[in-house]
């Protein structure tokens, strides 16, 4: 929020160092809560009599972390510049229609360019409405989801298209434990980490983040890296929607919308050590994030809680992860105005 | 720097945005099938795609003749079984055997429910019936419910996760019929299927466990309506939200129904399940259309809501249909309404461990077991409305003989 | 000369307005065209009809701004709505014989307790509001259908639902009166010290601070402010539509639009209260126009993405360049 950042003109890999030794905290932070997670799920289904880390329970946390690992993934970059995309659920939804329909008629590689090219064009949409018109990300993405809503209940009356089998492993497959999806996570993952951590882009996407203002006094063109980090948030939904569409087997309606892929995304995204505000965190605390839900998904799975308290309980563990990361913060914050 | 030049042109260019990227997906779309042919390999597997697809696609016409008459016949039959046990009851059953599956059940039969979600008061009386109905058995020693809470991709693992543990029956409540279908595919392998509600596009279940369904619904509302309504009337049509299959169907056939009529449809709204919305959505249609004759609903969450719109603009509230929810069949006595509500029982949550117990005995059970569907009339409203019971509770729930009724269904004794 | 008089008075009429202009501009074109498709619209009836139902979004749009204006969100108010009706519906089904000020005196102390959680969980653990206020929201509709076993068991009585359902002297809709006397509050509040303070806290923390202005105490109040209007939504919604389990589905999202289409700036320190309120009445008379317009109901959201998008982008444009430039012909052309 305030300026406290390293200037963006210093060279990338001296402010991911310094960024690092900062951040080390929350990432760190994430990844311990997802081993005590894990520990504290095994002790108390273990204490029922059940057996918390089998080959299925484990399959399951994995490939329930996929899909809102790829729009979480996504969704950091777009907040690590100091956006916000809320359009996410409704373009999952058209992305796996569009997927399903044109796999039906076409074939799997035009499917896959055309739900790239749509995600891609909203993407542009989003972030040329927030630079271009100053609107508010929070309204911008929020009119655009309203946009796409209506484009998928005037056209689709219900689940449509049909993937064919061959496109349908990179849903079902595994390979040992690890589910294939998992490795297309992992690859989306590692390319925005990529950007994010060792690219000019990336460099420009933290400046941004940290303080629009400045970076754009020390040359940082921030409206192309805010277009650009809108894309590539858009381009990881795609992704996820033709990971949806090969595990359903279908397009569906409400596919992301059900799921609550806008506001769940955004949760895993500050689960993970990623400042709202922009500027701060990183693509491996958001995978934390998104490892933390589906493992504590998996506890409640075993031990059959109510779905109603499930959601008491996950809004309490978002709140105390948050709370817990902004106090070594603080502290550092608070030593040089004293 | 500051760039003061286009602003005045970027709306349009925004707006435009969004269907362009649609056209230019369908123009690929549209460039690769004309690419297609000539492409050999790629031919067959298309083809065979579209010939299993007519179930699936179906977008802009939801509505398969074939079906809908189906519906229509089975509606007027008369269904084998007890009569006062409706969910034990079955429409035309083409029995299938179970031998294979037969179980000594001595030692427990350990249960399990792969349910869509609880987010609406339809699911949670359902859900109290068949958690009753599972205490009834003595010899169901564990019942495992998973909730995948309205996500597809959840329920596809918690399915893969209950056939990995030890269940003798699976019981499945698909949240989309067709996106569910590879992962029932993959359990009936290991488990014996029941599928119910929702159908999925594979006959691989045992039992396909359901009442006779959408058009049968949508229909009997519309005829009443014909019924009761002068011709000309001007109806309003009730909603919830596009692109849900079993609501599609209702509305499809109300259509047919309503085409057929001197009826006059003058709109219909979606109303999203919200009682305000749907109280604005009525009162602006008085005003627009000075007066309706008729109200349709595709199901009955809003009905009260609809009724005391009339009231507040101070008008006679015309015939209208609504559902088996306390609420409104509370409002129908209490008001003397004009009113019809066909019902999507949810007594039928109460089949599915029937039918399961049957299968592990080895007894036979129906392919599809259709079950009855019958709606509240005039004559019958007395039978269904019970007093003390919550307001969103769903009549036709068949659980008066449960243990545990009416407090565990939120009613008073 | 004339042109520097003009330009003045523009200001200043400008500056009365604050940085809403343009949602007044649209609330106007909206209510014309509303007067133009339907003719009775104006007819006093159908107008407090109309103003009945908008209250419930005026006054989330009232919390929702005290909430932003102070750099803050709160994405809880759905949530409070929704646990407002199914709390009441509960209470009535255990003590059918409640008098109904209790019964909305509770829900109101319910709401701001809620606030003041939210508030205090952001200020002092420093947890962004967004993600206080979401994991809020999903607390609350949990341990709500948790509590209740998924639905409300009793019904709401007619006494309680007078407020947001039936009418004084038999013409003037309660909800009305409440709306009018909320956004009064609303607007002294923000004339008073209190006011000023919030504002200054959205505008810069540390400068506020640094003031003398004990800044996580005006957050905390705006908080609770926030959740009693919220809660107040709640009865009046109840009211009007009776018990359902989705009742504030949405609102948060609609409260959050009405007042950026006020010109209120996420973030906070800029805006006014008033053209927060033209918001939400801009936004429920839209609803309505689309409504009557016969939009087709699948693409009527796809207008409201557009409209709301169009019409924030036009308020956040440079509009004294555009001003200025018009005074000075030599430079561009008017609009």
């Amino acid at each position: 929020m305030t300026a406290t950042g390293p200037g963006p003109l210093a060279p990338p890999r001296a402010t991911a160092r310094t960024r690092g030794s900062r951040l080390g905290d929350p990432v760190a932070g994430v990844w311990l809560a997802v081993l005590s997670v894990t520990v504290l799920g095994w002790i108390v289904v273990a204490a029922r009599g059940g057996d918390f880390l089998t080959t299925t329970n484990v399959v399951t946390i994995l490939q329930n972390s996929v899909a809102l690992g790829l729009v979480a993934v996504g969704q950091s970059a777009v907040i690590l510049t100091g956006s916000l995309d809320l359009s996410v659920a409704y373009l999952i939804s058209l992305g796996t229609l569009v997927a399903a329909e044109t796999m039906a008629s076409g074939g799997v590689v035009t499917a896959v360019i055309a739900v790239l090219a749509l995600s891609a064009a909203v993407g542009l949409a989003n972030g040329l409405v927030v630079t271009g018109l100053k609107v508010n990300a929070f309204i911008a993405t929020l009119g655009t989801a309203f946009i796409l809503r209506g484009w998928i209940e005037d056209n689709y009356t219900g689940p449509a298209g049909k993937v064919p089998a061959s496109f349908q492993h990179l849903g079902y497959d595994r390979v040992g434990p690890v589910p294939v999806s998992v490795f297309l996570l992992a690859a989306v993952a590692g390319a925005v980490w990529f950007i994010t951590r060792r690219t000019r882009l990336g460099h420009h996407m933290y400046a941004t983040g940290g303080d629009e203002h400045a970076a754009r006094l020390s040359g940082v063109r921030t409206r192309r890296t805010v277009v650009v980090a809108h894309v590539i948030c858009s381009l990881c939904v795609g992704a996820a929607a033709l990971f949806l569409a090969a595990r359903l087997g279908a397009g569906a309606p409400w596919a992301g919308t059900e799921a609550r892929y806008d506001l769940e995304s955004i949760a895993a995204v500050v689960l993970g050590g990623t400042a709202l505000a922009g500027g701060r965190g990183g693509v491996t605390g958001t995978l934390g994030g998104v490892l933390v839900l589906a493992v504590l998904d998996s506890v409640f799975n075993q031990l059959a809680v109510d779905p109603f308290f499930k959601n008491v309980l996950r809004g309490v563990v978002i709140i105390a992860a948050v709370a817990v990361y902004a106090r070594p913060r603080r502290a550092a914050k608070g030593r040089p105005t004293a | 720097m500051t760039a003061p030049r286009p602003l005045r042109g970027r709306p349009l260019r925004v707006r435009a945005l969004v269907p362009a990227a649609a056209l230019l997906a369908t123009g690929l779309l549209a460039s690769c099938t004309s690419d297609a042919p000539p492409d050999a390999p790629a031919a067959p597997g298309s083809t065979a795609a579209t010939a299993d697809g007519p179930g699936s696609g179906g977008q802009s016409e939801f509505f398969e003749q074939a079906e809908y008459e189906r519906q229509l016949a089975l509606a007027k039959e008369q269904p084998q079984g007890p009569a006062d046990k409706p969910w034990e009851q079955m429409l035309r059953p083409e029995f299938t055997d179970t031998t294979r599956y037969k179980k000594d059940t001595a030692g427990g039969v350990h249960l399990c429910f792969s349910n869509a979600g609880v987010f609406n008061p339809w699911r949670q009386v359902g859900l109290k019936n068949m958690r009753a109905e599972v205490g009834l058995h003595k010899e169901i020693t564990e019942f495992t419910v998973l909730d995948a809470q309205g996500k597809d991709d959840k329920q596809i693992s918690d399915i893969q996760e209950l056939t990995g543990k030890g269940c003798d029956a699976l019981i499945v409540s698909p949240n989309t019929t067709a996106t569910l279908t590879p992962a029932v595919e993959q359990a009936c392998a290991e488990v014996p299927v029941i599928v119910f509600d929702r159908g999925v596009e594979t006959d691989c279940a045992v039992t396909f466990v359901n009442p006779v369904g959408g058009y049968a619904y949508g229909a009997v509302a519309a005829d009443f309506l014909v019924e009761k309504v002068k011709p000309g009337g001007k109806i309003l049509a009730l909603r919830i939200s596009p692109g849900v299959d079993v609501l599609e169907t209702r509305w499809s056939a109300a259509e047919v129904a309503f085409d057929k009529s001197e009826l006059d449809v003058v709109d219909v709204k979606f109303t999203d399940g919200d009682p305000a919305k749907t109280k604005s959505v009525v009162t602006d249609a008085l005003t627009r259309h000075g007066g309706i004759d008729g109200v349709w609903m595709d199901s009955g969450a809003t009905a009260v809501a609809a009724v005391e719109a009339f009231e507040d603009a101070g008008q006679d509230v015309p015939p209208i249909t609504g559902e088996d929810q306390q609420d409104f069949l509370q409002a129908w006595q209490d008001k003397k309404l004009t009113a019809i509500a066909p019902a999507y029982p949810t007594f039928q949550w109460r089949t599915p461990v029937i039918a399961a117990l049957k299968i592990l005995q080895g007894q036979q059970v129906p392919k599809e077991w259709k079950l009855p569907q019958p709606s509240v009339t005039e004559d019958t409203l007395d039978e269904y409305l019970r007093p003390g019971m919550p307001p969103l509770h769903y009549a036709m729930c068949g659980c008066a003989d449960l243990p545990g009724f009416p407090e565990d269904w939120g009613g008073k004794g | 000369m004339t042109t520097a008089t003009v330009t003045r008075h523009g200001k200043h009429v400008l500056r009365a307005l604050g940085t809403g202009a343009p949602v007044f501009v649209l609330l106007a074109v909206v209510l014309a065209a509303l007067a133009l498709t339907d003719p009775g619209f104006y007819e006093p009836d159908s107008f407090l009809s109309f103003v009945k139902r908008a209250a419930p979004l005026v006054i989330l749009a009232a919390g929702q701004y005290l909430v932003i204006v102070c750099g803050e969100f709160d994405l809880s108010v759905g949530a409070v709505v929704t646990a407002g009706v199914v709390v009441a519906a509960e209470l009535y089904g255990s003590f059918p014989d409640a008098p109904w000020p209790l019964v909305t005196a509770l829900l109101l102390v319910a709401g701001g307790v809620i606030g003041g959680v939210n508030g205090l969980i952001t200020t002092a653990l420093r947890v962004p509001s967004f993600i206080t206020t979401l994991g809020m929201m999903l607390i609350l509709e949990g341990a709500v259908f948790f509590w209740t076993g998924g639905s409300p068991q009793g019904a709401l009585p007619a006494a309680f639902r007078q407020l947001g359902r039936g009418s004084a002297f038999g013409w003037l809709p309660w909800a009305v009166i409440v709306c009018l006397v909320a956004g009064a509050a609303a607007m002294l509040l923000m004339r008073s010290d209190f006011g000023r303070t919030l504002v200054a806290t959205g505008d810069s923390e540390r400068t506020a601070a640094l003031a003398g202005v004990r800044v996580a105490r005006a957050r905390i109040i705006a908080f609770v402010l926030s959740g009693v209007a919220a809660a107040t939504a709640a009865v009046l919604v109840g009211g009007f539509s009776g018990v359902s389990a989705q009742a504030g589905r949405g609102y948060e999202f609609e409260a959050i639009t009405a007042v950026v289409l006020g010109g209120v700036v996420l973030g906070g320190g800029r805006g006014s209260i008033v053209a927060a309120m033209a918001g939400a009445f801009s936004l429920q008379a839209l609803f309505t126009l689309l409504n009557l317009q016969g939009v087709s109901g699948a693409l009527e959201s796809t207008v409201q993405g557009c409209i709301v998008i169009a019409a924030v982008g036009l308020g956040a444009a440079d509009w004294s360049r555009l001003r200025r430039r018009r005074t000075n012909p030599s430079e561009g052309q008017p609009l």
